[in-house]
This record gives C-alpha cells, structure tokens and sequence, in this order.
C-alpha cells in the first residue's frame, strides 16, 4: 500500500503511517466515541450470543405471565426483569434476540451497499466516458425516490422477510457510498502516486484498488457507519408497519407496533425496545461523528 | 442564473423523470398475481369477458407499448381505478393529498421556527452550555425512531396530561365547508376559530414528531455556517467599526449564514415526504403515507404504483428547486 502522508501537505508525520491509520489513531483518542464504539458492540456482542445470554425462549408465551409488569413495579417478577407482553413472553429475551434482526439486517446491507457503492464509484470515477455516465444516471434516476417509499415497494411485490428487507433496503442504499467514492475518485486519480503506478505500467484494477482505494477509506467508513444507523432505523420502521421480519421473530420495530395498542396502562411493552433502538442508533452516530471529526483535516491540529 | 441554464437543468430532469417512470412500470411487471384476475376478486365471469377486460386494460400488448400506455396514461393522472375504493386511482390519492401536504408543511414551518434561533445561538455562544445542549439534542433528534418517539408523545401529552388529542386531524364538531383542504387555512377563511384551534391541536404532535429530525440536521447547518461565517474578514471589520453586535448579526451574519440551511431545507422537505408513512400510521393521520400502508395490505397494486410514482417525481421537482434555490441564493455556483 502506498504512502500517501504527502498529500495532505503535512509531511512532517511518520511515513510509515498511511493517512489512514493515523486518522484511526486520532479517533481512538477521543473517549466519548470509543465509550459508545464499546456499546456498539456490546449490542454486537447481545446479538451473536442470543440464546447464551437471554433468560428465557423469546417465543415462549405463557398466558398466566399476560401483561406481566417490569420487576421493580407492584406485581412484578425478578425472572422476567422488563416484564412480559400480551401473549405473556419475556421482553428482555425478546429484545436480546430483536438486536440479531437489527444488526443483522444493518450490517448486511451496509456490507452490500458498500461493495457494490465502492466498486460502481472506483469505475464511474476513474473510468469515466459511458461507464459514468451510465452509473451517474443510475445514481440520479435511484436517487429519485424517497426511500422508505421505494423499500415499501420492493416489499409489496415480494412480500416481507428478512432477505426480502436485505434486497429492498440495499437496492438504493449503495448509491450513497457510490456517489461519496465517485467524488473522491475524481479528485484522487491525478494525484502523483496513481500518476506514478500508471506510468510504471500498473493495470487499471490494480491502480483502482490497490492506489485509489486505500486513500478514499476514511470517507467511505464515515459513511457507512451514519448509513448503518439509518439503515437500523428503517429497518426498524418497516417491522413497525408490518412489513418487516413476520412473526414469531422478535423485531424491536415489531414489539413497539404489538405494544402500541397498550400504550395506555401497559407502557413497558412499547417502550423498552424503543429504547433498544435509540441507544444503539445514537451509539452509532457517536461513532460516525467521532470517525468524521478524526477525519477531517480541519480539526487536526 | 441565465435563462438558458435553467432551460439546461430543466432539460436533465426529462431522463431521470423516464427513469423513474421505467423503474416504477417494471415493478408493475414483476409485481404477483394476475391483475384481471384481482380486479373480478370472487366474481366469476366467462373466458371471454375476461379476455376482453384484458384487452381493454391493454394487458395483452408486449411490455413496449403497455410501457407506453402508462406514460401516457400518467401524463394525464390517469392511473386505472383502485377497485377497493370503487374510484379512479388519482381521485383516491387527490382526496389524500391535502392531509399530508398540511401536516409535511407544519413539519417545515417547525423545524425551520426551532433551527434557525438554536443554531444560531449555538454558534455566537460556541462551547457554551446552550451550544451543548443544542448538539447533544440534534444528535438525539436524529436517533430517535419517529414512531416510537410519536407513541412516547402520545402517552405523556394525550393520554396522561390530557392537554392534546390522540389521533386524527380534527373532531367531528369542528367540520367547515372545504376551501383550500388545508384545515388551519379553511377554518380561518370561514371565520371558525374554534374550528382552527381544533386543527392545530391535531396537528402539534405529528409536526414534532415528523419535524424533529429535520430540525437536528439544520440546526447543525445553521450553527456550522454561522461560524463560519462569524470568522470572515467583513465581520471582523464590522466589528472594528463599532457596530452592535445584534446589529452585526442580524444585517450582516444571519443573511449570508442562513444560505446553506435554506438550500438543505429544500432538499429534507424531500425526506418529509418518505417519513410521512410512518407519522400518519401512528397519528391515524387521513393522509397519503397511511393510504398507501394500507393499500399494502389490501393488495391494491395499482394504488401502490400510482402513488410510488407521485412520490418519486414530487421527490425529483423538489430537488430540482433546491438546487435552482442554491444557485440562486449563492452568485459564486455555477451550474
């Protein structure tokens, strides 16, 4: 990998460093950001180890538990700490197992998206000629739609599910990191050192992946992690419509939706996993703001 | 802008409009089941007549010319009929319409009311316990899931405190004869006060809810380019003048600060449009987000078409105004 201290005009900084790294290493010095990178993956860590952590079988009704209170109200019971819900199953089991759906589901599309996003970028910013203009038309037509509409769409002519949400969320979500890298393409390609690898003959996928990607990483992981964010909130409203993962599946969208009708004395049922949802998206977004300001050459001193 | 610019931009519009337009008929293509046979629901008719209402719906061309068809058929909102209402597909939206544009607009209105003083303060006092209490918000606004939050409304300010109403857009006794079907601008031509008063109680907590977000991300804009703003050379040299600093502020800073958060506002009333599904789903709002929740479930397809359509090129004419508002707005970008 290239070297690319010089670019940034101050060459006084360790050359064995890329940009990169020692932009990672700005952010880790920021303790708000790495406080909530650690509830990021908390969640992470909730969502892989499910069936380890969570107390009881999220799908385990039980009548008699009906509309249980959390345990420090009257009534309540330490086994079921956040209470249980109509059909009587633990709400604490089912948002431990409601953050797989969510994580799942935003770091599939995301992971999708990127892929996708960075290569259709790399092309239409290096290529140029049709392969752009195709791609940026592609962009724009995609752009067009307001995205929850669009998803909403997808769904209702393939039904709902949980690879069906993958496809429709992802289908527009990789024109976001394509427009970023088709952007920092253009600017990065008459730079000396992809001067430099093509004048030696490099091929245009090695100069593409191997010169030009590793300096565009930093926007391009700026970007993923606030779209992971919106990603989990859409998500998150689609299960609230009824359109995302189908029962017996715990989703926090879902579980808000089944509570809703028991908002009025029953208040725990919707808000816990809501909660669920804002502390990990605003966890997300610390991160996000944290990386952008590592970033930024503007905030370096 | 020259007129030939404008001409120029407006021209770009026409491939993403047809764009748009082929994305949305494919889906029609793809989407399951057999219209006609949707459309006869239980009702059991001969081969023949049921050939015939193919034929007439013009189902039994090849995809080129139905394409076609429907963008001709589009460009005069003629969208076939939504056989759950009984009604030509654009009456039921049209009907719809006036809800979402009303609460989509009280949506701006608020986020504009609440950003422009918050990041503005924001920013004359930097690091102040105001500018932290503005970020820490707009960070939150932008993590809250909108149909969570709007039931967390409901509970504390309908249910609980009594002092707003659950859900609609306004109660049986404060119906007025139809003008504009913007309630709060109806019920003030006809004189109706008390009429008004009950439209915009309605209307306060889906305008939060729909409007927090956008109220985050443009008091972040505003804050950003004030200080910007505030450490150019000409406020500076105001300042050394001797002016006021409201003065300052209010002649000099806001009008160039406020550039930039007018240009996004432009592009989010956009996304307003995307997070009224949800809004209207949690408010009982009779508006066209929950319209096409609905239609979902009912399998009204050619609703769900029209309305995706509506939406995106909406979605598209408003971009193209922010951006002809961006360029106006700053001499320096040029198209």
């Amino acid at each position: 990998m290239t070297t690319v201290t010089h670019w940034t005009g101050d060459a006084g900084t360790a050359k064995s460093e890329t940009l990169f790294q020692r932009n990672m290493k700005l952010f880790a010095s920021n303790r708000l950001s790495i406080f909530f990178l650690f509830i990021t993956l908390g969640f992470v860590f909730m969502a892989v180890a499910a069936p380890l952590i969570a107390p009881h079988d999220p799908s385990d009704a039980d009548l008699f538990r009906r509309l249980l209170p959390p345990a420090w109200m009257e009534g309540g019971d330490w086994s079921f700490p956040l209470g249980c819900d109509a059909l009587g199953r633990d709400i604490l089991s089912r948002i431990i197992y409601g953050s797989r759906v969510s994580i799942f589901i935003g770091a599939t599309v995301i992971l999708v998206a990127t892929t996708i996003g960075v290569l259709a970028g790399l092309a239409a910013g290096y290529l140029r000629g049709w392969v752009d203009i195709v791609i940026s038309r592609l962009v724009d037509i995609l752009l067009g739609f307001p995205y929850l509409i669009f998803a909403i769409a997808l769904i209702a002519m393939t039904g709902p599910g949980l690879q069906n949400i993958v496809l429709a969320l992802a289908y527009k979500e990789w024109v976001i990191p394509c427009r970023v890298v088709r952007g920092e393409t253009l600017a990065t390609s008459g730079v000396e050192y992809v001067e430099a690898a093509r004048a030696m003959g490099a091929s245009r996928s090695d100069i593409m992946l191997r010169e030009i990607l590793p300096n565009i990483l930093s926007p391009v992981l700026v970007v993923s992690t606030v779209r992971m964010a919106h990603v989990i909130i859409l998500e998150a409203s689609l299960s609230f419509l009824g359109l995302g993962v189908q029962p017996p599946m715990a989703s926090w969208g879902s579980m808000v939706a089944d509570g809703r009708s028991f908002m009025l004395q029953e208040w725990w049922l919707s808000t816990f996993p809501g909660l669920a949802i804002l502390l990990l998206v605003l966890s997300i977004n610390v991160v996000s703001q944290g990386l952008r300001d590592a970033f930024d050459p503007r905030f370096h001193d | 802008m020259s007129v030939g610019k404008f001409i120029e931009r407006l021209l770009q519009l026409i491939p993403v409009l047809l764009g748009v337009s082929i994305i949305v008929f494919v889906m029609m293509l793809f989407t399951p089941g057999d219209p006609v046979a949707i459309m006869l629901g239980d009702q059991h008719v001969t081969e023949e007549l049921e050939n015939a209402l193919r034929h007439d719906m013009g189902l039994d061309l090849p995809p080129h010319q139905r394409f076609f068809k429907f963008l001709s058929n589009a460009l005069t909102l003629d969208f076939g009929l939504s056989y759950y209402h009984r009604q030509p597909v654009w009456d039921v939206i049209a009907s719809r319409l006036p809800a979402t544009i009303e609460l989509s607009l009280a949506a701006l209105v608020f986020a504009l009311v609440v950003s422009i003083p918050l990041g503005v303060l924001a920013a004359v006092h930097k690091n102040s316990l105001l500018d932290r209490i503005a970020t820490v918000t707009s960070l939150f606004g932008v993590s809250l899931p909108g149909f969570w939050f709007g039931i967390l409304l409901i509970i504390f300010f309908a249910v609980n405190m009594h002092w707003l109403p659950v859900a609609g857009r306004a109660g049986f006794e404060s119906e007025v004869a139809p003008i504009t079907h913007l309630l709060l601008v109806d019920s003030l031509l006809r004189g109706r006060i008390d009429a008004f008063w009950d439209a915009l109680r309605h209307l306060i907590l889906p305008t939060i809810t729909l409007g927090l977000p956008m109220a985050s991300i443009l008091t972040r804009v505003t804050r950003a380019s004030m200080l910007d703003v505030l450490n150019r050379d000409y406020i500076t040299f105001a300042e050394a003048k001797g002016l006021s600093k409201t003065k300052i502020l209010i002649k000099h800073a806001l009008k160039n600060a406020l550039i930039p958060t007018v240009t996004v506002a432009a592009i989010e009333t956009g996304s307003l449009l995307g997070g009224n599904m949800v809004v209207e789903t949690v408010f009982g709002w009779p508006g066209l987000g929950r319209l096409v929740v609905e239609s979902i479930f009912v399998r009204n397809y050619p609703l769900i078409q029209a309305a995706v359509l509506f939406y995106a090129v909406t979605y598209v004419m408003l971009n193209f105004f922010a951006d002809i508002l961006y360029t106006m707005l700053n001499p320096r970008v040029k198209l």
